[in-house]
């Protein structure tokens, strides 16, 4: 459905993408990963052929971007991650409106607005203005937006940014939809949460570069100790020093905290015992473990 | 800069941007008209009739049929120049209408035609109010050569639509455009022969009047109001044709720069 080989993309001396190569099969969710600045936006804009790459190739459903990123664009659904719904339109308006775009004619349109509403949950909605519907309500909107000409493959930049939790899986709910209908997904986020849940496969990236790729369980067995022992509080410093070297197969201490990796919790706990100021967390390493291993924890505002 | 720089790539895509316009535009369209069409209408019929009545023939035409033919070019010019400034640069930057456009097939180069053809429908919707006025009050010699101002308005609104483009695609914000509006648009209704004929100025200042496009325009527009074929009409109508053609391909490469970075 998607194939990228060797993408690079230049700003000055930068390069913002460097030698991507990714290949998204039919029916996929396929999540693009990293901190802010890694280019998961820019890998977005080059695959709709909004901007040039300085080199690579890009196929997308079988069509050459940006050489033909006209056609390409006519089977791409794209939810950007600013809101930009026309405010001077009606949520209806906005379906019709955006189906002329593709070249639908009025009455096509105007036969998809029911099945698109009722998609979105917004079918008691659908005169109301833009200005009136809540963050949840505008995301599923510009979801439906994106679905007016019935695309094969959605592109979803950050989708569920800034939603209350609510909002957040009302919208997971509906890409699982589209999903077993058959669409295509490439999802950019930095939820972990949310690429563990959706992504069948992702890529890791940082500074335009792939770090890893993989599916989320996978990526996780491979790169990180089964369980996670997060401790904090008073003599923190004592303790790490006399035990985590034997308890944990690795440990960092971040600030306040420490991160025991372990595939023995159960030691790890018992040795805590001996400091009882110390609290600590518990729980299976995730997504964002290997994450933060593999592009570090410094800001990159 | 330079790789932005290339000649449009058209289709008829633009129509649904222009469509989109018009439909927004007319779900407010009397408070529009009338918020449009009040200014220009005061100028000329106060003016006209105030200060035409203390003046013999301008031009040799009464006053009120001098300032009418200025109106006709100079509120033309100003409807194209406020649709594609504050209009356009809400849909591109503060809407971002553009950028959700821009991810269905549709290039720039097709939503910025879109934006021109509608600055030149507000043109039309314009000039041809004031040509109503100019009916209704028979201010013409001759009504059938009126009908050829509207091709005038029309090619009036793609020269500022054109121009304004530029100021579109540079401007940070909206306070912007005053800077176009005190250094470019206000010099030009004062020196392009509106209010007064231009051979009332200084010899430096009509040489520059030369230059400029509302000169153009209202030298085709008067004549044929007053009944008359207006002389080098190829030279004019080509003048208004160049400055709205190049400001286009310029404001283009700029916006490319801007969005498509």
């Amino acid at each position: 459905m998607l194939k990228v080989r060797g993408l690079t993309k230049r700003y000055g001396d930068t390069d913002v993408v460097h030698g991507l190569d990714l290949t998204v099969r039919r029916g996929e969710c396929f999540g693009l990963l990293g901190p802010n600045g890694a280019g998961k936006t820019t890998t977005l804009r080059l695959l709709l052929g909004l901007i040039e790459p300085d080199s690579g190739s890009i196929e997308l459903a079988g069509i050459a971007v940006p050489q033909h990123a006209r056609e390409a664009r006519m089977k791409v659904g794209v939810v950007p991650q600013l809101d930009n719904l026309d405010p001077d339109f009606s949520v209806r308006e906005n379906l019709l409106a955006y189906g002329r775009y593709f070249g639908m004619d009025k009455a096509a349109i105007a036969a998809r607005v029911p099945e698109l509403l009722e998609f979105a949950g917004l079918a008691s909605k659908a005169d109301a203005q833009i200005a009136q519907l809540s963050g949840g309500m505008k995301r599923r909107l510009t979801l439906a937006r994106a679905l007016v000409h019935d695309p094969d493959i959605l592109f979803l930049d950050e989708p569920t940014t800034g939603l209350d939790p609510q909002a957040r899986h009302l919208i997971w709910q509906g890409l699982r939809r589209l999903l077993n209908a058959g669409k295509t997904i490439v999802l950019t986020t930095h939820f972990m949460d949310e690429a563990e849940r959706l992504a069948d496969r992702l890529v890791i990236l940082d500074h335009g570069r792939v770090v890893a790729e993989g599916a989320p369980r996978a990526l996780i067995e491979s790169h990180i100790e089964p369980a996670v022992v997060e401790v904090y509080g008073e003599g923190l410093e004592t303790w790490t020093r006399d035990y985590a070297d034997q308890v944990c197969l690795r440990f960092e201490t971040i600030g306040e905290t420490l991160f025991c990796y372990t595939d023995n919790a159960a030691r790890a706990i018992d040795a805590l015992k001996q400091a009882p100021a110390l609290r600590y967390l518990h729980r299976p390493s995730s997504l964002e473990d290997v994450f933060l291993k593999l592009t570090g924890r410094d800001l990159r505002d | 800069m330079r790789s932005h720089l290339r000649l449009p790539r058209l289709s008829w895509r633009f129509i649904p941007v222009w469509q989109r316009n018009y439909l927004v535009w007319k779900k407010l369209a009397i408070p529009s008209i009338l918020g449009n069409l009040a200014d220009p209408m005061l100028y000329m019929l106060g003016l006209g009739y105030g200060l035409g009545s203390l003046l013999p023939d301008v031009g040799g035409m009464p006053y009120l049929t001098f300032l009418a033919a200025g109106t006709v070019a100079y509120s033309t010019m100003n409807a194209a120049t406020f649709e594609v400034l504050y209009s356009s640069f809400s849909r591109m930057h503060v809407q971002r209408t553009w950028d959700a456009i821009l991810n269905a097939p549709l290039t720039l180069d097709d939503v910025m035609l879109g934006e021109l053809t509608w600055a030149v429908s507000k043109s039309l919707l314009s000039g041809l109010a004031i040509l109503a006025v100019i009916w209704g009050l028979e201010l013409y010699g001759n009504f059938w050569m009126t009908l050829w101002i509207i091709p005038v308005v029309a090619l009036v609104g793609f020269c500022f639509g054109g121009m304004g483009l530029v100021m579109n695609a540079v401007s940070p914000s909206f306070d912007f455009f005053l800077y176009y509006f005190t250094l470019v648009i206000t010099p030009m209704v004062l020196l392009c022969g509106v209010f007064f004929p231009v051979s009332q100025l200084p010899p430096l200042l009509q040489s520059v009047s030369a230059w400029l496009p509302l000169t153009h325009a209202v030298n085709l527009a008067r004549p044929l109001v007053l009944g008359k074929s207006p002389d080098d009409i190829v030279l004019h109508g080509a003048a208004l044709y160049a400055y709205g053609f190049v400001g286009y391909i310029i404001a283009l490469a700029l916006t490319r720069r801007r969005l498509l970075k």
